[in-house]
């Protein structure tokens, strides 16, 4: 008899600790998943109003109260946090918390490696945001100011503490997110309860599967080239600098062999849970079970092969370029897959339109929005006209936002009764999506418009023409920040019990193992 | 007791192990692969080395190909460098000297690396160095001048399409301590 047969007693732990002690303790799955959730939720709205600074400096052309070197350190760490703090350990919560349950096992397989993988979170943050508050008090110059990308072209400006504590922060970020990898891989292929194969488990589980061998392939490849870029700035090696043989160029391949595939790794969690959540709100079961399954590997291995699309215009040969054009494209084949068997799993359902139906909807939009503007950039020919314009922004917040974050808040809305054995507040969420959608889109098409009409990003100040939009976007980005102050209040009103109470199955259309057990579940 | 694993997770443990340390070998492996991948489809237009003159090479004299010379410092080296001469028109094998000049105005000792860039790229290969002052640091004192001469001369390999080469040289600061 394997341990995955053992259905723990729920009288199995009489002495569980409480208070401060049960977080730091716990190997529970669910409490760990809630540190992550937690946690990365903290980091969402504090990268979220890092990008607020930024959006009322750029509310007005010319320079407000941001000099450009820390209007460049803030559009840093808002990308740097919203990518390795919020969207990555908040998918890793979901699946500590959801996928023992979904697949019938008291327990993750390797909590205590989730675990150390939490622990190193708060220290990452820690280690990326100290160069900023140290330039304050006179000490380094700030942050990193190189955008998420840690482009080492300009390396006189890489001449600073931040670059060195970013990589740091991305050591300790890449090591917590292949501990969690490793946590998932082993959870699915060995606790499945006996019954169900790996065909017929929930698509969640195949789309973190599919994440984690993706992050355990391209994380330690970003490890190398930030390894690499430590050893030029202090090791007097010349990797990446032109003068002692090595090239800039290698730099970004490295770099974007990892950054292409983590697009997926971040948008797979929200698009694996969507075809739960539409089929629950549309009492019709998933459309295209297999082809889904399909299309996640089809996105992974497509999507690490493309990555010098986003190096059009750094004069790689013509047949470069026309080869990751051309396999860029036929990315668009397997999302098109997903979508299609979205649509057909609410196709003449019976929907209904709670909070995180909506919000699932509303990823639909999104990464439809974010695959149909994504879809040009790629074109070798076009690509001059986007590259490093404000269009490029616009473009990738929405498989991020749009599809990754949405789908993420669809999945809270959904579980929110299973977790806390409380119903929210129903109205509330709904005012919360749609002031988020009409917020997000204005927010983000328009800074597609601007982009079209020539305005670069990653700078302070704008030409005099781009200040309508401009303005637009701000106040656009202002309700979109305030919206979520909503959700807050809302999951916190939940958390402390106001609400009626959950059942354990508290959608009528809801279908899975983790529907079984009480709401919330047993400690 | 309900910690121990199920008994076959050990060896997917380690599995796992290996694929994440044979990824960071993976991608060390990539800085090499690249190097190796630009010098042998000759994609981003470095020159190879000193060739030296061992004689063998007639000159065609029936085709003509015009060398354009461009040269640029790079932040951070505020010297003058720009080719004396900025096209020279050649036959294929033809053995041929021209020199760019570079200044130091500043008052102190500076020293730089040129690295050169073809285009287009894919006729780097053709592209043949006697003698190069990119063959090793240059080291200006301060108000130093210099005319640094350039041997070389295009492969009569060349493709008959090719008619233009364009050679520019960007000069590199080095300094002691980053």
């Amino acid at each position: 008899m394997t341990s995955a047969t053992i259905v723990e007693p729920k009288d199995a732990h009489p002495g569980y600790p409480t208070g401060l002690r049960r977080w730091l303790v716990t190997t529970d799955h669910k409490d760990i998943g809630l540190l992550y959730m937690g946690f990365s939720a903290a980091m969402f709205f504090v990268a979220g109003m890092l990008a607020l600074v930024f959006r009322a400096e750029l509310a007005a052309p010319g320079v407000q109260f941001l000099q450009g070197s820390l209007y460049n350190q803030l559009v840093t760490l808002h990308g740097l946090a919203m990518v390795f703090a919020f969207i990555m350990p908040f998918a890793t919560g979901l699946n500590n918390y959801l996928i023992p349950l979904m697949i019938g096992s008291p327990r993750t397989a390797l909590p205590r490696l989730s675990k150390w993988g939490f622990w190193l979170l708060p220290l990452a943050v820690m280690v990326l945001l100290i160069p900023f508050f140290l330039q304050f008090f006179g000490v380094g110059d700030g942050a990193s100011q190189a955008s998420w990308t840690m482009d080492n072209t300009g390396l006189d400006m890489q001449s600073r503490l931040g670059v060195d504590f970013t990589i740091v922060a991305v050591y300790l970020f890449g090591i917590s997110s292949i501990f969690g990898a490793f946590n998932v891989i082993v959870t699915v292929l060995t606790l499945r309860t006996p019954t169900m194969s790996l065909w017929s488990m929930p698509l969640f589980c195949w789309g973190w599967l599919v994440v984690a061998f993706l992050l355990l392939l391209v994380v330690p490849v970003l490890a190398t080239a930030v390894g690499l870029l430590f050893a030029d700035r202090h090791f007097g090696t010349h990797f990446f600098i032109a003068s002692g043989g090595g090239d800039p160029i290698l730099f970004q391949h490295l770099f974007w062999f990892f950054g292409h595939p983590e697009v997926y790794i971040v948008v797979l969690p929200a698009w694996a849970i969507l075809p739960t959540i539409l089929s629950a709100f549309s009492r019709k079961p998933i459309y295209g079970y297999k082809a889904q399954v399909y299309s996640y590997w089809a996105i992974a291995f497509l999507g690490s092969i493309v990555w010098g699309h986003h190096m059009l215009a750094q004069g790689l040969p013509l047949m470069e370029n026309l080869y990751f054009m051309y396999a860029t494209f036929s990315i668009s084949v397997p999302t098109s897959v997903l979508i299609f068997c979205w649509i057909g799993t609410i196709w003449r359902g019976a929907m209904t339109f709670e909070t995180p139906m909506l919000f699932a909807l509303g990823a639909i939009v999104g990464m439809l929005i974010g695959g149909l503007s994504g879809v040009l950039i790629p074109d070798a020919g076009a690509y001059s006209q986007y590259h490093n314009t404000m269009y490029i922004t616009g473009h990738f917040h929405y498989p991020f936002f749009g599809a990754a974050v949405l789908g993420m808040m669809a999945t809270v809305y959904y579980y929110l009764p299973k977790m806390t054995g409380r119903m929210y507040n129903e109205s509330l969420g709904r005012l919360h999506f749609w002031i988020t959608a009409v917020s997000f889109n204005v927010t983000f098409l328009s800074m597609m418009m601007v982009g079209l009409a020539g305005m670069p990003r990653h700078v302070v100040d704008y030409a005099i023409k781009y200040a309508d939009w401009n303005r637009v976007i701000s106040v656009a980005a202002f309700v979109l920040g305030a919206a979520q102050l909503i959700f807050l209040y809302n999951v916190i009103q939940t958390i402390r019990g106001h609400g009626e109470k959950a059942a354990d199955k508290p959608w009528e259309g809801a279908v899975g193992l983790e529907w079984t057990p009480s709401s919330p579940p047993p400690s | 007791m309900h910690q121990v694993l199920a008994p076959n997770s050990n060896r997917l443990i380690v599995k796992l192990v290996a694929l994440v340390l044979g990824a960071f070998a993976f991608g060390c492996a990539l800085v090499p692969f690249y190097t190796i991948i630009c010098r042998v489809t000759g994609l981003n237009g470095k020159t190879e080395g000193v060739v030296s003159w061992a004689g063998g090479v007639t000159a065609d004299l029936s085709r003509f190909v015009t060398v354009e010379f461009a040269g640029t410092t790079m932040q951070g080296l505020s010297w003058e460098f720009r080719p004396t001469t900025e096209r020279i028109t050649v036959h294929p094998g033809e053995i041929t000297t021209t020199t760019f000049y570079a200044r130091n105005p500043t008052n102190e000792t500076l020293s730089g690396q040129a690295v050169p860039s073809v285009s287009p790229g894919w006729v780097a290969q053709y592209f043949k160095k006697i003698e190069c002052f990119c063959f090793k640091q240059q080291q200006l004192q301060a108000g130093e001048e210099r005319q640094m001469p350039l041997v070389f001369y295009v492969s009569p390999d060349l493709p008959v399409d090719v008619h233009e080469i364009a050679l520019a040289y960007s000069f590199f600061p080095i300094t002691k301590s980053r």
